[in-house]
Order: C-alpha cells, then structure tokens, then sequence
C-alpha cells in the first residue's frame, strides 16, 4: 500500500528531524533512496525546485515526492499521495507543539531535553556535511569518481558556477537569483556546445 | 475576538508567512517576527528568539513549530489547526502545480542544460548552510567528536540517521550527567 508507505515515511521524518530545513535534508535523502522514490541526481534537482519555490522544505519535499510516487495511477492518486505524505511530514510537529505549548517554560528548562540537545546539535551538522560529500560526489562526478574527470571540461565548470555561487552566498545574493544565475550560466554552456550531450 | 475571527487572522498571517518565505527554515523567522510580534502582538518581542529554541529543540520543520505553537497559544487547538494549515498550504500547493509540469520538461534540453549550473549552486548554497550552523553550534571537544562521529558513520555505513541522531542525544545526556557528578564531587 504506496499511500500508507508515504504516510508512514514522512511521519518518521517528520519525528526525527530537528532543526527544520537542510538539517532534515540527510533523513530524507536516506528515505527516498532506500525506497527507491528519487535517485541522489533527482533529489538535487529536486532542492534546486525547492529554493526557487515558497515555502517548508519539508512540505514542498512531501508535497513533490507524495505527487510523483501517488501519481503513477493519474491525477488523483498524485493528489492523494502528496496529502498523505505532506499530513504525515506534519503532524508530529502539529501534536507535539500542542502538547508543549502547555509547559513550555517548564520544557526548556529541563535538564535532560538541554543535555540532549547539546548531543543533538553537533550530529545534525556532521549528517548534513556527509549529505554535502555525497551530493557534491554525483554532482561533480556524476560517471562515477575517477581522475579521469579531471580532464574533462564539465568538472571545471560546474567548480566554477560552485565557487561563484558560494561567493554570492556569502554576500548575501538571494538563492532565487543566485539559481537563475546558475541555469543562465548552464543554458549558455550547453548551447555554447561546452557541456557533454546529456542524454 | 470571536474564535472564528482569530483562526481566520491566523490563517491569513501563516498563509502569507508561508507563500513570501523561500529556502524555509530560518528564513522564515524575520518574517515571522514582523507579522506575529510587531503586526498583530500575538508574541511579545523578545519571546521569538525563545521559539526558535522551542522550534529547533522539538523534532519537525521550524515554521509548523511555530505556527502551531503560536496558534494554539491564541486560540488552543482551532487555533493551532489554522496557523499550520495557513503555512503549509502555499507549499502544498505550489509543488503540487510545479511537479505538474516538471515531469514535461524535465526531459527538454534546454533544462537538462539549465540544471548542470543550478546544480553546482545547489551544493555550494548547503555548504554554505552547514558552515552557517557549525558557526553557530557550541565549541567544545566532545562537540566535535559528536559531529566527527555521526558524518563517519553516515559516510562509511548505512546506519539510519534515526539512529545516528539518537545515539547523539543519549551522549550529550551521557556527558551532561558525568559533567554534574563531577561538579558535585
């Protein structure tokens, strides 16, 4: 059952995530490719749609997700699973936070949810840094890891655009226009001839 | 103000929050301060940096955290409902029209082209974001094991990151609970 699937998984997500946005990225990353819903490829394409559109990420990911794994029996069956996986990404902040709305002074004084967090805190950071490595490895290597790529244009460029979006990033430069920037540069390359056929 | 009243405030605020805030997360908060603090006084000032805490240190995205926080501190659960249901909507909504599309263009040249730049800015937009939050995150020894520890694991093994973020937790109350024997002695 592909919608309970969806429900469950998003729920998992949702329970297990702290510190919203790219902090969720790992666990969803490890999710869509063990059931096999987007390959590593899909998923940064997929981050790139997010940026440019409003919103959760993790909404916009279960909403994205829900839709094109409920949609392979048509319109309906998208609709429906993008409404499960997003109910299901949402609703253990939803019961939760009801929950501790009522003693949350008491919550964030406690001594154990405190030292957890100073446990927490570092992990989501070293998840997220593997989740760079292995992101930045189909990205620069999308045929695989080898020296052989060093050779070929298409690694310099995307280093490139890389660099220079990091820089943008740094200054500040909205990731709207810092990705459109991004898809001119990549349009131009690729009609410019400078990009392998990617087919 | 009539219950109903205040969840269609609610709704309003959250909705706008939720469709003028792109990248999520910590984006959200200024907005989020403009709108429930200063606007409509739902929050006092002060209390918005305490809700960034309470949002990172209960699991889920920050802006459901806060939004049903907020609601249902204004309005108890119909409030809550509201709030969330105002700031996920635009996101549902939004990619669910965009995957519409997608699937047609995705296999187009001109896109395949498009997405070789916009995914070199994709990795350096969340180093940037990893960098960010490991400036911001507590500089101690055992905080740079945890992270040390739980990017090898995920690297080399296929342990879930469930998991990982557990194993984490449990040590941080480990190391906080020998910190205050030793404090103690």
């Amino acid at each position: 059952m592909i919608y309970l699937r969806l429900f469950l998984t998003f729920l998992e997500i949702g329970a297990f995530t702290f510190g919203g946005g790219y902090a969720m990225l790992p666990l969803i990353q490890q999710k869509l490719i063990e059931n096999e819903w987007m390959s590593v490829e899909e998923i940064v394409n997929f981050i790139a749609i997010s940026e440019s559109t409003p919103g959760v990420f993790a909404v916009n990911c279960a909403t994205y997700v829900g839709k094109t794994v409920g949609g392979v029996t048509g319109f309906w069956g998208g609709f429906f699973g993008a409404v499960c996986a997003t109910v299901g990404v949402v609703l253990p902040s939803f019961v939760i936070l009801l929950l501790v709305s009522r003693v949350y002074t008491k919550f964030r004084e406690n001594f154990v949810v405190r030292s957890c967090m100073s446990g927490l805190k570092p992990a989501v950071i070293g998840l997220l840094a593997a989740a760079v490595l292995s992101i930045g490895k189909t990205v620069f290597f999308p045929s695989g890891v080898s020296l052989s790529v060093l050779a070929g244009l298409p690694f310099w460029l995307s280093l490139a655009v890389c660099a220079l979006a990091f820089f943008g990033a740094e200054k500040k430069v909205h990731p709207i226009f810092l990705i459109a920037g991004g898809a001119a540069v990549g349009l131009v390359l690729g009609y410019a001839g400078l990009l392998p056929d990617l087919t | 103000m009539s219950t109903f009243r205040k969840m269609l405030s609610l709704f309003t605020t959250f909705f706008k929050i939720g469709l003028f805030t792109f990248g999520g997360g910590y984006a959200m908060i200024p907005l989020i301060e403009r709108e429930a603090a200063e606007k409509h006084h739902w929050i006092e000032e002060d209390e918005i940096l305490e809700i960034v805490a309470l949002a990172e240190s209960t699991p889920g995205p920050i802006a459901v955290n806060a939004a049903t926080f907020i609601g249902c501190r204004q309005a108890g659960f119909l409030g809550a409902f509201a709030a969330t249901f105002g700031v996920v909507l635009p996101s549902f909504s939004v990619l669910f029209l965009v995957s519409l599309v997608y699937d047609a263009f995705a296999e187009a040249r001109a896109v395949r082209y498009a997405f070789f730049g916009i995914r070199a800015c994709v990795v350096a937009l969340i180093l940037r974001s990893v960098i960010r939050m490991a400036k911001k995150c507590k500089k101690s020894l055992p905080a740079y094991l945890i992270a040390a520890g739980a990017f090898a694991v995920s690297v080399f093994t296929d342990l879930s990151a469930v998991l990982i973020v557990l194993a984490a937790a449990v040590t941080g109350l480990v190391l906080a609970l020998a910190a205050r024997k030793e404090a103690k002695s």
